[in-house]
Formats: C-alpha cells, sequence, structure tokens
C-alpha cells in the first residue's frame, strides 16, 4: 500500500555534490542510515512523507475491520479480529516513533492526517461490507501490503528497515488469517460462496492500485530506488502479487474479476487486463466512497479524546510536583 | 444444573464487558488506548470462550461456546447489570473496567482452589489479567479525577451513574451453595478496599446508593443490552448452522 507513500514525495535537495556523492556511497555499500547520521535533506523529507504515510495507512486501516469487530460471526474469529486491528495499531506506533527519530512529532503528523494534509493507503477508502470482506484484506490487502514490506526489510534508513521486520511477521500472519476466512467461506453454504466471491470482485482492482501507478507514470521512484528506500519497481511488485495470487485463488475455486487474466508463457507471468486509474486518482485524491467518513472518524476519535489527553498531563504535572514537595 | 447457570452468569459477564471494551477499538483517545483496550477485550473474551465450553459439557446438551453466545437473547443473557452499561465517555468505561476488575480479581483468587479443575485453571490465569486491569484502569481512574476540572467533574458523573451497580455485583446467584465457586458475597471487603484506595488518590467520595439496582442474574436488563446482542449475533443470526 505504501509505496503510494512517494506521490507527491519532494525529493529535491539542495546539498553539495561531495555530500551527496559520499551520501550515495554509504548507500551503496548497504550501510544503514541513522537518525544522527549527515543525510539529505531531500532524503529526510522523503522517508518523512513515506513512514508517516505508512503509519497513517495502519491507523486508518484500524477502522474498516473495526467495523466487524462487534459482528464477528464467533468468538474465535471474533477475539481474532480484535487481536489484528489491535497489531495494526500497534504498526502505526512503531512507525510513528521511527518517523519521529527524523525529527518530527507524532502530533504533528495527527494533525496533517486529520486537516487532509497528509494522505493515506487509498485501499482504506472502499467500505467493508460483509463478513468475507475481513477473509479478501487480509488475503489480498495484507497480501499486496507484504510484497511492498518484504523489500523495505532492506530499506537503507535503519528505524524502518528494522520496524518492518517486525510488521512483516505480522502482516504474514495477517495474510494466512485472512486467507483461512475466505477458505471457510469458499467451502461453506452457498450464501458463503456468494459473500467471498462478492468480496473479491470487489477488492481485487483495488488491491492491484495499492502498489501505485505504472512505472512509466511513476514520477518518484528513481530517486527512492538509488537512495535504497524503494527497492522494486511498482509494475515488477504488482506483477508478483498476481503471479503468487491467482493459485491461491484458483485453489479456492473464486473467480479474480478480469476477463483478461492469462497465463504468458513468454514472460512466465500473467497478463492482466487495464487497471482503471482514474478511480485510483479520484479515490487518492479523496473522492472514494469513504474517505470523508474515515477521516471524519479519526477526527472525532481525537477531539472527543482531547479531554482525556489534558487530563493526563494536568495529573502528571501535579504528581511531578507533589514528588518534588516530598523531596 | 446450578453450576451450568453458575458458570454461565460468569462467561456472560466476560463476554458482554469485553465485546463494549471492544466497541472502542479504533475510536481511543489516544494510540496507546487503541492497543490498551482490546488487549483487555481479548483478555475478557478468551475467559468467556473457556467459560462457555465448560457450561456446555456441565449441560451436556450440545451447545457449544458459540451457541451460548450467539443463540440466547438478552432474557436469558445472566450478565450483571454493570457489564452491559454502555460505554459513555472514557470515564464511564474506565470505572466500569476498575469496578468489574476489582472484584474479579480477588474472586479468581479464591476460586484457584477450586474442586472444579476448569474453574481452577482459568482463576490461575484470569486472576493476572484482573490485577492488570485493575492497574490500567485503576491508574486512569486517579489520573481523570486529579487531572482537570473538567476530567474530575467527568469522573464524578461515572461514579454517580455507575455505582448503583456494583451492588448486584456481591449477589450469590445461581452459584448459591456451590462449592466449586467461591461467595460472591465474601468478596465485598476486598472490593471496597481496592476502590477506597484508588478513590482516595483520584479525590473521589464513594457515594451513598439509594437504591442498588439488580436483576441481571433472573435475566431482567436495561434496554441498551437487546441493541448489544443483536449487533453481535445479527451475522451468525442470519446463517444458522454456518461455519465461519
Amino acid at each position: 500500500m505504501y509505496s503510494q507513500g512517494l506521490i507527491g514525495a519532494d525529493g529535491s535537495t539542495e546539498e553539495t555534490q561531495e555530500f551527496l556523492d559520499a551520501f550515495q556511497k554509504r548507500i551503496d555499500a548497504e550501510e544503514k542510515i541513522e537518525p544522527n547520521d549527515p543525510m539529505p535533506e531531500g532524503y529526510r523529507r522523503t522517508l518523512v512523507r513515506q513512514i508517516g504515510q505508512h503509519a497513517h495507512s495502519e491507523i486508518v486501516g484500524m477502522l474498516p475491520e473495526g467495523n466487524w469487530i462487534t459482528r464477528a460471526p464467533s468468538l474465535r474469529r471474533k477475539a481474532a479480529l480484535l487481536a489484528k486491528v489491535q497489531d495494526e495499531g500497534g504498526h502505526g506506533l512503531y512507525l510513528y516513533s521511527a518517523a519521529e527519530t527524523l525529527g518530527v512529532s507524532r502530533e504533528q503528523m495527527t494533525e496533517e492526517l486529520l486537516s487532509g494534509k497528509a494522505k493515506y493507503s487509498s485501499i482504506f477508502n472502499y467500505p467493508t461490507l460483509s463478513w468475507a470482506d475481513m477473509g479478501t484484506i487480509g488475503w489480498l490487502v495484507d497480501g499486496a501490503a507484504i510484497m511492498n514490506q518484504i523489500p523495505l526489510c532492506r530499506c537503507s534508513f535503519g528505524p524502518y528497515a528494522r520496524a518492518m521486520i517486525r510488521v512483516c511477521k505480522e502482516e504474514s500472519f495477517h495474510q494466512r488469517q485472512g486467507y483461512e476466512i475466505v477458505m471457510y467461506l469458499a467451502r461453506g453454504t452457498k450464501e458463503q460462496r456468494d459473500m467471498a466471491q462478492d468480496s473479491l470482485n470487489r477488492w481485487w482492482w483495488p488491491s492491484l492500485m495499492m502498489f501505485g501507478p505504472h512505472d512509466a507514470d511513476s514520477a518518484h521512484s528513481e530517486q527512492s530506488m538509488e537512495w535504497k528506500i524503494k527497492r522494486f519497481s511498482n509494475d515488477a511488485l504488482r506483477q508478483k502479487f498476481i503471479d503468487a495470487t491467482v493459485p491461491q485463488a484458483e485453489f479456492l475455486g473464486l473467480t479474480l474479476p478480469d476477463p483478461d487474466l492469462k497465463w504468458n508463457d513468454e514472460k512466465g507471468g500473467y497478463d492482466h487486463g487495464p487497471i482503471d486509474w482514474d478511480e485510483f486518482w479520484r479515490v487518492v485524491k479523496g473522492d472514494g466512497v469513504m474517505n470523508r467518513d474515515r477521516v471524519k472518524a479519526r477526527k472525532k476519535a481525537w477531539d472527543d479524546g482531547a479531554w482525556v489527553r489534558e487530563a493526563a498531563l494536568a495529573h502528571a504535572v501535579k504528581r511531578e510536583a507533589r514528588m518534588q514537595a516530598a523531596e | 444444573m446450578a453450576l451450568f447457570d453458575a458458570v454461565l452468569e460468569l462467561a456472560d459477564d466476560h463476554l458482554v464487558l469485553g465485546h463494549r471494551i471492544s466497541e472502542w477499538c479504533g475510536h481511543a483517545p489516544m494510540l496507546e488506548e487503541d492497543l490498551a483496550m482490546p488487549n483487555m477485550a481479548l483478555d475478557l473474551i478468551g475467559t468467556a470462550r473457556v467459560l462457555y465450553d465448560h457450561a456446555g459439557k456441565l449441560e451436556g446438551q450440545g451447545r457449544d461456546e458459540d451457541v451460548l453466545a450467539y443463540t440466547r437473547g438478552e432474557r436469558e443473557y445472566r450478565n450483571c447489570l454493570l457489564v452491559e452499561r454502555e460505554n459513555g465517555d472514557f470515564a464511564v468505561t474506565m470505572l466500569r473496567q476498575f469496578y468489574f476488575a476489582a472484584f474479579m480479581e480477588p474472586y479468581w483468587q479464591a476460586a484457584a482452589n477450586s474442586s472444579d479443575a476448569v474453574i481452577a485453571g482459568v482463576a490461575g490465569k484470569a486472576v493476572k489479567e484482573m490485577a492488570y486491569h485493575i492497574r490500567h484502569a485503576g491508574e486512569w481512574v486517579i489520573r481523570l479525577g486529579d487531572g482537570t476540572e473538567e476530567s474530575a467533574a467527568k469522573m464524578r458523573d461515572a461514579v454517580d451513574e455507575l455505582h448503583r451497580y456494583t451492588g448486584e455485583l456481591f449477589e450469590e446467584g445461581a452459584a448459591e451453595g456451590e462449592d466449586a465457586l467461591p461467595s460472591r458475597a465474601s468478596i465485598r471487603p476486598a472490593w471496597e478496599a481496592t476502590v477506597a484506595g484508588v478513590f482516595a488518590e483520584a479525590n473521589l467520595e464513594m457515594p451513598e446508593v439509594r437504591y442498588a439496582q439488580t436483576g441481571g442474574r433472573n435475566g431482567i436488563h436495561g434496554e441498551a443490552l437487546g441493541h448489544m446482542l443483536a449487533e453481535m449475533q445479527v451475522l451468525a443470526r442470519a446463517h444458522p448452522g454456518a461455519v465461519w
């Protein structure tokens, strides 16, 4: 989902060529860049943007799945979904912490999310309309996220790369859990199978869009590739995802909603039909079904919680004063 | 069947409160609470699952945890009224959690030597979880009670709203005369001591309750429970017999 974090990223930088060459040498030697190391301003800015958007995606991503916690159809599923959504919150926390090492605060990033200045993955602007969506999101959305994030474990920025290692382990568990949900539906009653197919029909194309625009239209990829923030192109990752997913759908007896999907012997992968990039840009720019509701829900949680955060701070100050007085 | 009914009461308490807390997921006042509240919900739902499974076996009619959780209506639910109260604001949610945990922690301590091996097993694990809930929710009661004027007022309102439901915690219910479970009435001194300790730090006064609300153990609930169950059970009930 997170290659979208580079959309609009400004990698421009004003350091001397000597400084940039020395930095690039470290990158090329696969050295990890740590928070206190000298780095080009463009590198720092690109990472703040990407990690921040990744964190926001995790936080906003709690909402579509949270939508079904109270309606999960069995206690086992309820517990697993709760734990999964909690994991997403945990990922948000590590990622905000990783971004904070670059000199930006969580509060600042939150304000940018709530004001609409910062983006999050467009996938979360689609609604979850059935229980099957809990399976499909795990299978496809987390599956696509893993494709993007495995290479991020080798990202040149140390704190981001390290956070990704744990995130990927958990995402991989979520992906299997999602697939298991869909498997139960696919082997269940006719209503359950229909639910699974309908869900797949709705999530397939948005999942492919998660990898971002085609390489030819991906404006800021080159610099990020050079800095090893990004290691594979959008199209390469998308292809990998499709090739992995087609046999999984076949195993379930479900049909991917693309009549042009067929094996291409020559390239050793599947060809697919055209992606509706108008839809993609519409949703990125704020006109998806759920864009307004997602931000509104986050804003409501933040505003409703203001008095709690203020009270915690006021209490901490009082307690500190009492402790000092007692000394 | 007294033990079946008594275990069901316990299971219902845990599921209903776990469900209530889970409603917060993604909407908490801060990210740390978005992690902490699902944790508490998971503790409670995990305990409920073991208890439902046990109750189903005690009953011997083939009802498993999901049949017991998803096919009974509000008259058949036997939870106490405290746990079904709506989340309200963060003060109400944390106080409700604190009241319940302050009861369950000594309860599970007393149940640790139960002649019923499943109950003793649950108690061993749950006692640690409840100690954590007391600490987490109790610290919030203190922070809010001794925070700003606004938070102190909200905390006093929460006490005013919820305290009337605490008396029911000490009613024996279906466990009356059951050796496998502790006497609920015997837990009162420990509960009062825990609450008094936190209230002192939170600048809260223990209110006089004119009439303690009760009835949950007989299936006489407030109106909010039916809506909660309707939401919780809608999918399971729409597909009878389906496996998820």
